[in-house]
């Protein structure tokens, strides 16, 4: 076994990206991420990789774009207000179909808003939240190692899918430390970068564009975006079930929330209410089928978040009225309690 | 399951006090978790980190009722005294800190003068090491040997020419 270390969840952020190779990390600092950008410019430096502090964080993603589109593993990383002004470019790297990794540690909004957590870029992350029709690989882990073994593999599955993939996590996940195992990360094959421009020496030019000015073209390239969508929904949806075989109440909850849902669950059982937690890992793709097959079997659903109700849509979707759906949320930067959410619980009138 | 609640002014070092209490409980294979407070509040308010220290999973690494509070001035004495559980334990910093009947005849209270221990020694910053041997002493939830490897960690190796004091002021609380 690894010998364990007490980290904060940005830096396990950080260690993830360096054990999985990314040498090219560009940002600009905001609380309560820059732990995360602290580690990369200490760690990058022993490394010999690339870090810069970038002029703002327009900045930022478009070196991502440029590092991504040379074949470089590339990171970039912000919380709620600098990720907002990185959408441009996230809707850019998303059209070419580049991977690259984006770690938003959110903090509470709207506006500038203050730097205590909060989970209200739900919407921004797994809708889209540029222009144009685009999806994000949207993960939500919820301890440091999560931040850790998800990172690592972020820039696997952005690899692997030529995509975008978003790290989601909140202040206190960013802050929060705990036992870390720097697992070895094993290098998954996969297919070499022969799109990337590397200098055209002995081969014939690639290009890397967004504008498709052709009739039609634009039309297929979009077509062939959303075939890939498609191939991740089948193949990528990751969750957690606590205590759901003989529940008749189901929390779903992700990140923070659903650290404290689960305490809820273990408080509700000791009371002799049957309940049970999904935790999506995955936010996009969502795991609807999960969550459509569980609510035939069971009284409601209380999706429980730090916002005004964002996910709590995606679990809607995916019931389609088969049981109730409840929301408890708390925002601007609140957090709920275990308590708080079993009294919710009591008060639902259940039948 | 130990729930513990390390508060003060920032700059007292009660995040590291934290970190120093789940480093020791991660040395003796328990499950830790520490959260500080990174609110505005930080800078020259209240300070304060959530630890949890248990010998199974932590499923929330939030706490409501903390089993221990370690106030080391009079706002966090104030602000959470309250929340101890009944059969908790809040150790007080008396240098800063004074303690009603009202609290006293409620929980108990361990007194120790930290401020004026670490004063003699020669650093006040060693104030939240006092405080820590007092709490290995009275909960036996963690060993002092691992506070003692912890420093190791927490410090970063410039600093460590400070570990010495700071093994001394665990064992002035931890003795008392």
């Amino acid at each position: 076994m690894v010998e364990k270390v007490l980290m904060c969840g940005n830096g396990a952020v950080g260690e993830g990206a360096i054990q999985a190779g990314c040498r090219h990390y560009f940002g600009y600092p905001i609380t309560p991420q820059n732990e995360l950008t602290a580690y990369m410019a200490e760690r990058l430096g022993e490394l010999g990789g690339v870090f810069i502090q970038s002029e703002s964080e327009l900045a930022a993603i478009n070196m991502v774009f440029g590092a991504s589109a040379s074949g470089a593993r590339a990171m970039t990383s912000s919380s709620s207000p600098g990720i907002s002004l990185k959408q441009e470019g996230i809707s850019y790297i998303a059209a070419a179909e580049l991977p690259c990794v984006i770690v938003n540690i959110m903090r509470a909004g709207p506006g500038l808003g203050d730097i205590t957590p909060s989970q209200a870029d739900y919407f921004q992350a797994v809708k889209g939240g540029g222009h144009g029709d685009y999806r994000l690989i949207t993960i939500g882990p919820a301890s440091v190692q999560e931040l850790y073994d998800w990172t690592a593999k972020a820039f696997y599955l952005a690899d692997k899918y030529r995509n975008p993939v978003m790290i989601l996590g909140d202040g206190f996940l960013g802050q929060m430390m705990e036992p870390l195992e720097v697992k070895k990360i094993e290098e998954l094959k996969l297919p070499p970068k022969t799109w990337a421009l590397t200098g055209a020496k002995d081969r014939s030019a690639n290009i890397i564009r967004t504008l498709m000015l052709k009739v039609g073209e634009l039309e297929e390239h979009n077509k062939k975006i959303q075939d890939k969508y498609k191939r991740i929904e089948k193949e990528l949806i990751e969750y957690e079930a606590v205590l759901t075989d003989d529940a008749e109440i189901i929390l779903v909850a992700y990140g923070t929330c659903a650290r404290i849902c689960k305490e809820s669950v273990f408080l509700l059982r000791k009371e002799g209410i049957k309940a049970g937690l999904i935790r999506p890992i995955t936010l996009w793709p969502y795991p609807s089928a999960v969550i459509r097959k569980i609510s035939n079997n069971i009284k409601c659903i209380l999706t429980v978040e730090m916002n005004a109700g964002q996910m709590v849509e995606d679990v809607k979707l995916a019931v389609m009225g088969r049981c109730p759906v409840h929301f408890y949320g708390r925002m601007g930067g609140g957090v709920p309690t275990s308590k708080e959410i079993v009294d919710e619980i009591k008060g639902l009138e259940i039948k | 399951m130990q729930r513990i609640l390390t508060a003060g002014f920032g700059g007292q070092g009660i995040v590291s006090m934290g970190k120093m209490l789940a480093y020791a409980g991660m040395k003796e294979d328990k499950h830790v978790s520490a959260l500080p407070s990174y609110g505005p509040e930080m800078r020259g308010g209240t300070a304060n980190c959530s630890v949890i220290i248990s010998e199974k999973e932590i499923a929330s690494p939030f706490i409501s009722h903390p089993d221990t509070l370690i106030a080391m001035n009079q706002a966090s004495l104030d602000k959470f005294s309250e929340l101890v559980l009944s059969d908790g334990l809040i150790i007080a910093n008396s240098s800063l800190v004074k303690v009603n009947s009202d609290i006293r005849n409620k929980i108990k209270v361990v007194e120790i003068s930290a401020d004026h221990i670490a004063v003699e020694f020669g650093n006040l910053k060693v104030a939240n090491m006092v405080a820590l041997g007092v709490f290995v002493r009275e909960t036996a939830e963690i060993k002092l040997d691992s506070l003692k490897t912890a420093l190791e960690k927490i410090f970063p190796p410039r600093r460590h020419n400070l570990i010495p004091i700071n093994i001394k002021a665990l064992e002035k609380g931890f003795k008392r």
